[in-house]
């Protein structure tokens, strides 16, 4: 039975001798792996070369505000319930009278957090989140930790500063990761 | 011999050992480095500039690894293996001759030394005295280990030595025949001129020659006496820090001596095309004793180069090859390498008696001309019975 047109029959054939002799083969091979020691290589100096990883990629998390600066999340908690490593939970609030400029809800979240050791970066809280308000970064991974108490990111890691807004745009110009403010407002 | 001779000699020696020793920690470097080029990667580049302290940073891991002896062992011996391991391969080092000789003149007297740590008449002897040696320091480690691994692994490397041996002194036999004599700075002194390079006289000889001492420095292909699924890493699974660091820097060092007895055999030691024009030209213009020594100098350099190209030849090879099966390695070893040289040593008898130097050509012509022969009637596939 044929599986695919490029099988080939195996075929235990007598060598001949210039096969026995073994040295052109081996005179072949050189030849072979001299031309790749001479190749351009395809490694990129990760820490200091940032390749692009395009606009799906799933890195940092970020709670959005809107165009006012107010916190979009009101605390619904689908998220969380949408989270399969179970990685978000958060406590709910009511807004204040005088707060209708942080908070665009009656409800909000008043402690949100992430554990970035529990998270897979799976991107299903930013699908369900039903007020665009949790996003995954596509231009910056999470720093690497160094203590243990660091790993639960709150709301001051998340919430994004209205100087540094996310916005996500697929732009091939950019060839690393901008992980400056600068590159990530460039693209829009 | 007065004292500036034995001051200079001295100093020889010490920068002999030390280019010796240098040489062999840079090429643990640059193994790693040739293997990731071999394999577009990129290799060490953490430490230092191109990761050239790495190396150093090896060397700082090794001594603080636990130095572990298994309580089984015998001691002395234990530590004893490594130590002839190293020994004998820093000895072999000392009668290459790296250079014609430097001129000097001291007290109103003109010295002449060689650059070369002993010169003796007998240096092709010595050799083959001090690398057969070498057996004892992978066999001592091995047995002294107590463990049945190791021993298998030392077993299994002495008798890969020494058949390799025979072969390696046979094929050496053809070239002492057409010099008449056992001092390396004599066989290298034939190889003058180009043509003469033996490499161009004795091409069997040399192919024999380069295959075994590929295998008397235990590398791939041969690599035999180290084998992580059969032996559970070698004759040295019980060996860790720095005396592990010695068989394997002991490994690197016979590396090198091989490429330097290669280059001095058959690819004409410090000899260069239009050496001596280039070398009176230069004791012309400079006078006697300063061009002599620059005319050296470019020698050793040259020299040098013949050694690098063949210690890379070495890696590229490690990493293009895959090893042998034991079998494999044994009849290549008895049934092949030893007839060819001994078919050798004759032929080069035959053409010494008709002065024809270029007699073992034949052996290559026949053999090529007969694999092109079996190859135009082989047939192109086997039939093969279909399963109905
Ligand atoms: S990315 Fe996935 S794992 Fe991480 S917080 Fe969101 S839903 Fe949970
Ligand atoms: S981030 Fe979205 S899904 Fe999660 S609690 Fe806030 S509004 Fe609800």
């Amino acid at each position: 039975m044929q599986l695919t047109n490029r099988s080939k029959q195996v075929s235990n054939k007598e060598m001949t001798l210039a096969e026995k002799m073994y040295l052109p083969a081996v005179v072949g091979g050189l030849a072979i792996t001299i031309r790749h020691f001479f190749r351009k290589k395809p490694t990129i100096q990760y820490p200091e070369v940032k390749k692009y990883l395009g606009p799906v990629y799933r890195g940092h998390h970020i709670l959005k505000r809107d165009e006012q600066g107010r916190e979009r999340c009101t605390a619904c908690g689908l998220c969380a319930v949408a989270c399969p490593a179970e990685a978000i939970s958060m406590v709910a609030a009511e807004r204040k009278k005088g707060e209708e400029n942080l908070y665009r809800e009656e409800k909000y979240a008043a402690v949100y957090e992430i554990n970035m050791l529990r998270c897979i970066f799976c991107g299903l809280c930013e699908e369900a989140c039903p007020k665009q308000a949790v996003y995954l970064r596509h231009d910056r991974m999470v720093p690497v930790f160094q203590e243990r108490d660091e790993v639960v990111y709150g709301k001051e890691q998340l919430v994004e500063k209205m100087d540094d807004r996310y916005i996500r745009v697929a732009n091939s110009e950019v060839k690393a990761t901008p992980t400056e403010p600068s590159l990530t407002r460039a693209a829009t | 011999m007065d004292l500036t001779i034995l001051i200079v000699k001295g100093i020889i020696i010490l920068v002999i050992f030390g280019i010796t020793l240098l040489i062999a920690t840079y090429s643990t470097y640059a193994e790693r480095k040739v293997a990731a080029f071999l394999q577009d990667r990129i290799g060490p580049n953490r430490a230092g500039p191109w990761g050239l302290l790495q190396p150093i940073a090896d060397a700082g891991k090794m001594f603080f690894k636990e130095d572990f002896i298994p309580s089984q062992a015998s001691k002395w011996l234990f530590i004893l293996g490594p130590c002839l391991a190293m020994l004998t391969a820093l000895m072999s080092s000392s009668v290459i001759p790296f250079a014609d000789s430097i001129r000097f003149a001291w007290n109103k007297v003109n010295y002449e030394i060689p650059v070369q740590a002993i010169e003796i008449n007998i240096g092709v002897l010595y050799i083959f005295g001090v690398v057969s040696l070498g057996v004892y320091g992978i066999m001592v480690g091995g047995w002294a280990s107590n463990n049945k691994f190791s021993l298998l692994g030392a077993i299994r490397a002495a008798s890969q030595n020494i058949s390799y041996e025979i072969a390696l002194g046979l094929s050496m036999i053809a070239i002492l025949m057409m010099t008449g004599s056992l001092s390396v700075r004599a066989i290298v002194a034939e190889q003058a001129s180009f043509f003469e390079w033996n490499v161009f006289t004795q091409p069997l000889g040399f192919i024999i020659f380069l295959t075994c001492a590929f295998a008397e420095c235990n590398r791939t292909p041969f690599d035999l006496p180290e084998c992580e699924t059969e032996l559970v890493g070698g004759y040295h699974t019980e060996y860790s820090s720095m005396k592990l660091g010695f068989y394997l820097f002991a490994e690197y060092i016979n590396m090198f001596v091989s490429s330097a007895f290669i280059s001095a055999l058959y690819f004409g030691g410090f000899h260069y095309p239009f050496m001596n024009e280039i070398g009176s030209a230069l004791e012309k213009s400079l006078g006697a004793i300063a061009g002599h020594n620059l005319a050296t100098a470019i020698q050793f350099v040259v020299f040098f180069g013949k050694i690098f190209f063949f210690i890379f030849f070495f890696m590229w090879v490690r990493w293009t090859l895959p090893r042998f099966r034991y079998d494999q390695l044994m009849n290549l070893g008895w049934k092949t390498f030893i007839p060819l040289s001994i078919l050798n040593v004759v032929v080069t008898g035959a053409g010494l008696l008709y002065n024809f130097k270029y007699a073992t050509w034949l052996i290559a012509i026949v053999m090529i001309v007969l694999a092109v022969m079996s190859t135009a009637r082989a047939p192109k596939q086997a039939v093969i019975p279909q399963r109905s």
